[in-house]
């Protein structure tokens, strides 16, 4: 599985588009990371990506997973994962009906599915908190919980919005550690955005920096 | 675009569609056929002659221009007042209680239906009721003084019954635009450069305030001008307001009446429109005088007694309120209870002990309608709301306008005028008919109600479900519904309150066969049993605050485990 990004531009309706086209080819396995400033369009790339963009934005360019075509692919049918800054559990739902709501229509029967959600808890280090409100959880555990859930989805690839801002730099680089070595050991392609030079440091493959794209003039 | 954004904007149509033709249209429809009927073409009657004759009919009525009077003097009286004492409270005490707080001290007070708070004050201020009593003993007075102290000519006690329930209101709607604006600091700054507290209120807060809190001030305007039923309990009687002589027209026995009728509720809609018109010159004037003001740089540290009498008057104005509410349970429970005693002398469930003499029947009647009426508002509003989300669009500054057009116009405006349309096509007097007439206001409430908690929902939550392969149905029932059930739970317990309330729709749409608690208790504040009176207005006070009670427990125990869901837990 490979995320190809060809000439992808942003534009809110009758303005400049946010940052020069970007063109951009993420392998499986590979964590790419996008830089710069805030307001450049960062997350807004990533909404293009995964499919939420708001009325009044519009897409040029074309952006493949596997070859196939996304932009017409309404955000549930695309299985792109999103991981965002404070995890964004389901606040009414326990943590493991959390990963339950994630885990893939393929696992059939409860006692499977639920077999499954304690098998993605225990590997999180979350063994035990399967009726646990996600609100009493620490930042790091909430960060793990979210991730899961994602993955259990078995999406073919992954976005991440400043996935570890919030987190003391102690739990930081355990948490990276944590998500890198499951998006390789998925092989999926990721698309990280952050503010963190370390972060792109320790994702170890393409690097953007929106700022300094080479500007194209515009062909359409 | 995407199938999703297609989908919605046909849900968006959809929604669209309903709204006109259930909301809009039959506005328009009942306008036109009273301003045909004013101006004297009703064939029902056999009348088909334009002409200016029941507009004369009208004028030439004993105590028209009293009437005319009365209306402008109560309805625009109570407005100013009330404004004036809901700035001063929020003024004086803004920063010294917690939003909570204060929610939870103004919600028995908007719940209570208006025609219940009129009839406990009733009991409250006539020369038998309790002021008089407590009063008895200082002024020697052996038996019940001669007063007029409820239906005076004035109007006084019409004005004092709109103000128990306006400023309640008031004071919601500006605190919930104060959330919007930061008070503190701007407070601060102003107090620094030497203003006193009331003034930096007057030339600083205010100024944000208003336009956010204008249409729910027209609301307000609208309803103090047109109101029926509490001007039929608390209002003059001789010559009464506008409305109320006008509901004596339509329902007089001489059906040529309805002509002038009709003339009068062009009239009573004439009324509001300049009402509103008046209120853009005064803001146009306020604006220039005030910047003039502004620059004089005046500190005039002397609004602190306004902001202390303001808070006084507005505690007496609460204190009567409670009152009145603890008279409808106190007399529904009496047996014996002689002048001038503060408390019954004897008590007795009489009045409750016989549910087949009529009050079950209202209740069921009530509880039916206001289910109906809630649960159909809720679904529209629902649909509406999650139409926007999927379009993935806001709300145009027409469809805001269509949603609050129900509440600015006076309901005999249109009323009438449709009653005569559903007598034509054979509707009139039916559940479904009154069902949908009520829900015309029921609608508007819940769709404002829902529309920020709505959009304050967390976005990343639903995209979040959708990147996890959940399509929009899943989303809108697993993440969205549940996640907003306190705010939907508020909303249908305002539904409730407003659906109970109902006077006019229910009387005309159900051609006075429909009997509900406000119906009966309206009719029965003129009688001269209270107990009876207390058992149907208790209920009707009863209903919308088991509403809001049931609106606050169920999430306490759904959600009892999930703290990211309660106000002030951590998410």
């Amino acid at each position: 599985m490979t995320l190809e990004l060809h000439a992808v531009a942003v534009a809110a309706k009758g303005a400049e588009p946010l940052f020069p086209p970007l063109t951009l080819v993420v392998r499986p396995g590979e964590v790419a990371t996008v830089m710069g400033p805030s307001g450049i369009g960062k997350s807004t790339l990533l909404d293009a990506v995964a499919g939420h963009l708001t009325h009044g934005f519009s897409l040029s360019g074309s952006i493949r997973l596997d070859g196939t075509d996304l932009a017409p692919l309404p955000a549930e049918a695309r299985r792109v994962g999103l991981m965002f800054q404070d995890a964004a559990l389901f606040p009414h739902l326990s943590v493991g009906d959390n990963l339950a709501f994630g885990l893939a229509r393929s696992v059939r029967g409860r006692a499977a599915r639920r077999a499954a959600v304690e098998a993605a808890l225990e590997r999180a280090g979350l063994a035990g908190l399967h009726d646990r409100d996600p609100a009493t959880l620490s930042g790091g555990q909430r960060s793990r919980a979210a991730l899961m859930r994602t993955l259990l989805a078995e999406p073919r690839a992954l976005l991440l919005d400043e996935p570890f801002s919030k987190l003391d730099a102690a739990l930081r680089a355990e948490m990276r550690a944590f998500t890198f070595e499951h998006i390789r050991n998925r092989d999926i392609p990721a698309l990280m955005v952050t503010h963190d030079p370390v972060d792109a440091e320790a994702a170890n493959g393409p690097l953007i920096d929106l700022t300094q794209l080479e500007v194209r003039p515009c062909n359409t | 675009m995407s199938l999703a954004t297609a989908e919605g904007r046909g849900l968006r149509a959809l929604v669209l569609v309903i709204v006109a033709a259930g909301l809009v249209l039959p506005i328009v429809a009942g306008l036109w056929q009273t301003a045909r009927a004013g101006f004297g073409i009703l064939p029902a009657i056999g009348a088909g002659e334009i002409s200016l004759a029941p507009l004369r009919t009208l004028a030439d009525l004993p105590g028209f221009d009293t009437a005319l009077r009365l209306t402008l003097v109560t309805g625009l009286g109570a407005t100013v007042l009330s404004i004036a004492l809901a700035v001063g409270v929020c003024a004086a005490m803004h920063g010294r209680m917690s939003p909570r707080a204060s929610g939870r001290l103004l919600t028995p007070f908007l719940a209570a239906p208006h025609a219940a708070i009129a009839i406990g004050l009733a009991f409250l201020l006539s020369p038998s009721g309790w002021i008089a009593r407590a009063l008895a003993p200082l002024m020697g007075w052996d038996r019940p003084p001669m007063l007029v102290s409820v239906n005076d000519p004035d109007g006084g006690a019409l004005i004092l019954g709109l103000m128990v329930k306006e400023v309640p209101f008031l004071l919601l709607v500006i605190l919930s635009a104060l959330s919007q604006i930061p008070v503190r600091q701007h407070l601060a700054a102003g107090r620094s450069l030497g203003y006193g507290r009331g003034i930096v209120w007057i030339k600083v807060i205010m100024p944000q305030v208003w336009p956010l809190i204008r249409l729910p001030v027209m609301v307000m305007l609208a309803y103090a001008l047109s109101v029926v039923d509490m001007a039929l309990i608390l209002g003059p009687s001789n010559p009464p307001t506008l409305a109320v002589l006008l509901l004596r027209l339509f329902s007089a026995p001489d059906i040529a009446l309805l002509l002038p009728a009709s003339a009068g509720a062009l009239v009573q809609a004439g009324l509001v429109a300049l009402a509103f018109g008046l209120l853009v010159a005064v803001e146009r004037a306020g604006r220039a005088i005030g910047r003039w003001w502004v620059r004089r740089g005046g500190r005039g540290l002397s609004a602190e007694p306004g902001l202390w009498l303001a808070t006084t008057l507005s505690a007496v104005l609460f204190a009567a309120g409670a009152l009145a509410m603890l008279s409808l349970l106190l007399w529904s429970l009496a047996w014996r209870w002689p002048w001038p005693r503060l408390s019954p002398e004897s008590w007795s469930l009489r009045a409750w002990s016989t549910p087949g003499s009529g009050w079950a029947e209202a209740l069921a009647n009530t509880a039916l309608l206001a289910a109906a009426t809630t649960a159909l508002s809720l679904a529209l509003a629902i649909a509406w709301l999650e139409g926007e989300d999927r379009a993935r669009r806001g709300r145009a500054g027409w469809a805001e306008a269509l949603i609050y057009l129900p509440l600015l116009v006076p309901q005999i405006g249109f009323l009438f005028g449709l009653n005569v349309l559903f007598l034509r096509l054979d509707l009139s007097g039916g559940f479904l008919t009154v069902i949908w007439a009520q829900a015309l206001f029921v609608f508007p409430y819940v769709m404002i109600a829902l529309s920020d908690p709505w959009r304050a929902l967390d976005p990343r939550l639903p995209r979040a479900a959708a990147s996890l392969g959940a399509g929009p149905w899943r989303r809108l029932f697993t993440i969205k519904l549940p996640v907003l059930l306190t705010p939907i739970l508020t909303a249908a317990a305002i539904g409730i309150a407003v659906s109970v309330a109902q006077y006019l729709p229910t009387l005309f749409m159900g051609a006075g066969r429909i009997a509900t608690l406000t119906t009966e208790a309206v009719t029965l504040s003129s009688s001269s049993d209270r107990r009876v009176t207390g058992v149907y207005a208790t209920l009707q006070a009863g209903l919308p605050f088991a509403a809001y009670g049931a609106a606050f427990l169920i999430p306490a125990l759904v959600h009892r485990n999930r703290k990211g869901l309660h106000p002030g837990g951590t998410a």
